[in-house]
């Protein structure tokens, strides 16, 4: 189908913003009177605090007040705490001090007498499920954002294998599902394989640190923050706050960057809110680069061991799977249950066993990143398959082919249907784009000391939600204005998505306002802008607002002209009767015509089934215009899947280990193409980010102190210019999800995963298939390899250099 | 059960009972205590760059401020600096200009890149008090008197280089620094000038897209 705005380039309206240094960012705002206020981190992993003296920080100059756990509400069970006297991590926040400036304020911090009381602490999720091992919380080591705090420790017996390298897959799960009949699959099986990996924790590490400025007026809280989401933060912040939703003012207009660590409200946001609350003044908190490596989150690291059968015709016909998961000492995220749900959607075996449990660690929270779960698999799976395809004989490309999802996929335990799946295609495409055929003929060869190396990697993300609210207004000077309360995590997708309420209802571009940033700007209920969801959530929400605006426009015509609404159409910004050429009014005369007629139409008698968030703010722009406002009530029956495949050319230096990008080529299947410049920029991005998983990234701590090894950037080697390819190619199917109303849904995070497996695909065919069983494939473990040497890490050794 | 011990954060490192970051210790310790500890403590990361006279209430403790005369974006602007303040922090907090970011403070990404006499530059890592005779040019200092866009900051429009926007302003000051040194580059030689720029979006490739259009309409 041909659309107007759909599939064409724009430029974002933030844009302009972000290249003149217009852009405000939390830590750009100032108000009249703000001071500064610095935080005390807990200088170990597991303590007690048994007393605090502030009295020599306080009788400093200049220092206004001092904030502890007693004055924040309290987590409750493994949940993040603001302040706390019970540190879980290094780094976790103690308590706060507020000052005229904020030298003067880490002054009184270092004026602070505070002891501890040290308690066990734990760093491999192994040695916390062993018998009489630490827990990483007093009340269990074992929680997760959906498991309650509990205890698991496995048997001694069970620890038997790990001396041998392998996973134990006896221990007590916390979770686990199974389909189909596995011990007559593997019978079946022409090749199995057992392994065990290991893929690292690694930090979120975004650009811009969680830097926090808050202050209260006339009863309300103001606070500028960094968050992906908008309205979605507000329910959350204001409970940290302890207010009520509509005494929140939340401004975040810009985000410099969050990759899943700033999807909802987080508790250190909240520390300035209280502060100015104490102290009577605007505070500001800035966060530095070493304090957002300890409070911006980790991607969960995995332990886990694989049985993998495959057919002679390199079909996957069953997997066993158990996955340890490195949990952070909070809720964390899932990780680890869509590592299994990604498995079984991207290859598709006839039977299959999960089994999975988080485990408490004294390292920072665990959070989201780009790709959770999905992506740490993608780099374990990938190259069985490689290794199966070597031993069976088959072609890479089309054992990849052979188990790709298509539109009759069920998945996972759920055996969960898809909206539909073009993987088969993705992978058609991107092998054309990138020439796979000749590429793949070159693998292994020599030039000096350099070999060449082809890979293929994939991923998957489910990508939507349904059932949120969307709200546009025209106004009686023809502008449409698009309430947008998704956020701006950076992806231009809130301005790609508005674009479905503006073409849905034949507007000029020109003519569209986004509403956004600033709760005081009538922002709708909508979801976060995280798990690439945006262009199927929003997708949804906006159509459904404005077909709701189209009904009124041809009502309100109707009622204007006479006969029934029935009777008229849109096109061009204008109402018109389709058999009276004479009968036409303008967008901008409906609108006037709208604040006349009031209730429904100027949004004074708003729907029953939006959301409290949603009816607050079109009271807020009720008498302004014609009031387009609507739950998403459209159908959904089944999981709209993102998946993505990439191809990657490296020269791999057998000398030095060194690996070098020659080409790579991103492949999606996104539903139909919003904005291909935006979809090009996410396709290469998630791959540089890729390549830091597969080969850079990863946590390092001191055993035997917990200490952090590796907390800014150039110990943590987020990727470079230099450490990625200078140009990029990409490729997308296009073709339309059926359950989103213009076949649009996102792909920001398996275009991580699928570069990411495609170099470590790549660096195993350099190496005539040496498979590594971790990431990240560091310089160090190429060498050993290329020398035959044992690696200077033990099989399930996590957390290490 | 452990005897309890008593910690003084600013003194010790993580938990390893080093001196690090009292003001008295010297270099070498400072250095020794860094490597003991393997970090530095989040909390005083900033103090080094010091905001102090920057309230509105009084200025810092002890703290010497001295009037400056800086040239910045073609204009002079006279402002009170501390001894240990960077460029970054008059820039945000005495001068207005936050289009420069700060990021790391430490010198690891570029995000604070401004460009001084025709070289980019870590103002996070530059002593205002250095920079007194010398043009300091800013990203709010590209646009024309009637706000019409730099030629470069229209290629990173039209390109569409950012994607968070958090680290653009730098990327742009180095391809100013870059340009106005070498009109003609290479893609491989934006990709090395433009390196001290850390991009965690990964905008790499469309960043690079807009140098190459920018020297194209140069």
């Amino acid at each position: 189908m041909a659309y107007k705005l759909i599939g064409k380039n724009f430029t974002p309206p933030d844009l302009r913003a972000k290249v003149t240094g217009k852009a405000k960012y939390a830590e750009d705002f100032r108000v009249e009177g703000m001071v500064f206020c610095k935080m005390l981190l807990s200088p170990m992993p597991h303590a007690r605090v048994t007393s605090i003296d502030t009295s020599d920080a306080l009788a400093m100059d200049g220092v206004l007040g001092v904030l502890t756990a007693e004055d924040v509400p309290a987590a409750e069970g493994a949940g993040e705490s603001i302040l706390t006297n019970n540190p879980h991590y290094i780094g976790e926040p103690i308590l706060a001090i507020a000052a005229v400036d904020e030298t003067i304020a880490a002054d009184a911090i270092e004026r602070v007498k505070i002891e501890y009381e040290p308690l066990p602490f734990v760093i491999d999720p192994l040695e916390s499920l062993y018998p009489g091992g630490p827990d990483a919380r007093d009340g269990g080591n074992v929680a997760n954002a959906r498991v309650a705090l509990q205890t698991v420790k496995w048997n001694a017996r069970d620890f038997a294998s790990v001396e041998e390298g392998q996973l134990p897959m006896s221990g007590e799960p916390q979770t686990e599902w199974e389909y189909g009949d596995l011990d007559l699959a593997f019978s079946d099986a022409a090749v199995v394989y057992d392994e065990t990996f290991v893929t690292a924790s690694n930090s979120h590490h975004s650009m811009e640190p969680r830097s926090a400025m808050s202050y209260w007026e006339n009863g309300k809280c103001f606070v500028y923050g960094s968050s992906q989401s908008q309205s979605f933060v507000v329910p959350g912040l204001a409970g940290l706050i302890g207010i009520e939703v509509k005494d929140l003012v939340y401004i975040a207009e810009f985000c410099g960057g969050g990759f899943g660590s700033k999807g909802g409200a987080y508790a250190v946001m909240a520390v300035p809110a209280h502060m100015s609350k104490k102290i009577g003044r605007p505070v500001m908190l800035r966060i530095t680069r070493a304090e957002e490596y300890y409070l911006g989150s980790n991607r969960a690291g995995f332990q886990g061991r694989t049985k993998i059968g495959f057919a002679d015709d390199g079909r996957i016909i069953a997997v066993d799977m158990y996955v340890v998961q490195s949990n952070g000492p909070n809720t964390g995220f899932w990780d680890y249950t869509e590592a299994g749900a990604a498995v079984s959607i991207c290859y598709q075996p006839d039977a299959m066993r999960y089994r999975g449990i988080p485990v408490l660690t004294n390292t920072p929270p665990g959070g989201p990143q780009r790709g959770p779960g999905e992506n740490q698999i993608a780099c374990v799976f990938e190259p069985l398959l490689d290794k199966a395809a070597r031993e069976l004989g088959v072609d890479r490309l089309e054992i990849r082919k052979i188990n790709a999802p298509d539109n009759d996929t069920i998945f996972d335990g759920h055996q969960s249907p898809v909206t539909s799946a073009y993987q088969r295609e993705a992978l058609t495409n991107g092998a054309e784009t990138f020439g796979w055929v000749e590429k793949s003929a070159m693998s292994g060869q020599r030039n000096g000391t350099k070999v060449i190396g082809v890979g293929i990697g994939q991923a998957y993300h489910s990508a939507g939600a349904a059932g949120f609210d969307g709200l546009v207004r025209i106004t009686p000077d023809g502008k449409l204005h698009i309430h947008s309360g998704v956020g701006n995590l950076g992806t231009y997708s809130y301005a790609g998505t508005s674009r479905i309420a503006a073409e849905a209802l034949s507007y000029d571009w020109e003519n569209c306002v986004i509403e956004r940033g600033d709760t005081r700007k009538h922002l709708p209920w909508n979801f976060g802008q995280f798990g690439s969801n945006t262009s199927f959530t929003m997708g949804r929400s906006y159509h459904a607002a404005a077909m709701d605006a189209k009904q009124k426009l041809l009502e309100i015509a109707a009622a204007e002209f006479g006969g029934a609404a029935s009777d008229y159409d849109i096109a061009d910004e204008v109402v018109f009767a389709t058999a009276d050429a004479s009968k036409t009014m303008t967008y901008a005369e409906a609108a006037q015509k709208a604040i006349e007629m009031g209730g429904k139409y100027d949004g004074h008698e708003p729907p029953d089934d939006i959301n409290p968030m949603t009816t607050a703010a079109v009271a807020g722009v009720a008498g302004s215009g014609l009031v387009g406002v609507a739950k998403d009530n459209y159908d959904i029956s089944a999981i709209p899947p993102a998946l993505a495949a990439g191809f990657m050319m490296i020269e791999l230096d057998i000398e030095t280990g060194d690996v070098e990008i020659l080409s790579y080529t991103g492949s999606i299947d996104c539903g139909t193409v919003i904005h291909p410049q935006s979809l090009a920029t996410q396709i290469k991005g998630g791959a540089v980010m890729g390549i830091g998983l597969a080969t850079k990234e990863r946590i390092v701590y001191d055993p035997q102190n917990g200490v952090a090894a590796n907390v800014g950037f150039y110990q943590a080697k987020p990727p470079s210019y230099l450490d990625v390819p200078a140009t990029m190619e990409w490729t997308a199917v296009d073709i339309a999800d059926p359950q989103s109303p213009l076949g649009t849904r996102g792909m920001g995070e398996p275009v991580m995963g699928c570069a990411a497996s495609a170099m470590i695909s790549a660096i195993s065919d350099a190496l005539g298939g040496h498979y590594f069983n971790r990431t990240p494939i560091v310089t160090d473990m190429i060498v050993n390899a290329l020398a035959g040497q044992e690696q200077s890490h033990k099989p399930l050794q996590v957390a290490t250099y | 059960m452990k005897d309890p011990v008593t910690f003084y954060p600013g003194e010790s490192g993580r938990g390893t009972g080093v001196s690090v970051l009292k003001n008295k210790a010297s270099r070498r310790a400072f250095i020794k205590g860094v490597i003991a500890s393997g970090a530095i403590a989040g909390s005083s990361t900033f103090l080094f760059g010091g905001i102090g006279g920057c309230s509105s209430d009084q200025p810092a403790a002890g703290a010497v401020e001295r009037l400056l005369s800086l040239n910045v974006n073609g204009r002079v602007r006279r402002v009170d600096v501390l001894p240990n303040e960077t460029l970054a922090m008059t820039l945000r907090y005495k001068l207005g200009l936050t289009g420069t970011k700060l990021s790391c403070d430490r010198g690891e990404c570029g995000a604070c890149t401004v460009v001084i006499d025709g070289v980019s530059t870590y103002s996070c890592s530059t002593l205002t008090h250095m920079v007194g005779n010398r043009q300091v040019r800013t990203i709010e200092g590209l646009e024309g008197p009637d706000g019409e866009l730099h030629p470069i900051q229209q290629a990173f429009i039209d390109e569409l280089g950012p994607q968070c926007g958090f680290c653009t302003p730098g990327q742009i000051m180095s391809t100013v620094a870059l340009l106005e040194a070498n009109p003609n580059p290479t893609r491989d030689e934006a990709r090395h000038a433009l390196s001290g720029n850390l991009c965690r979006c990964g905008a790499y490739d469309h960043y690079l897209n807009s140098v190459m259009r920018a020297a194209q309409g140069a």
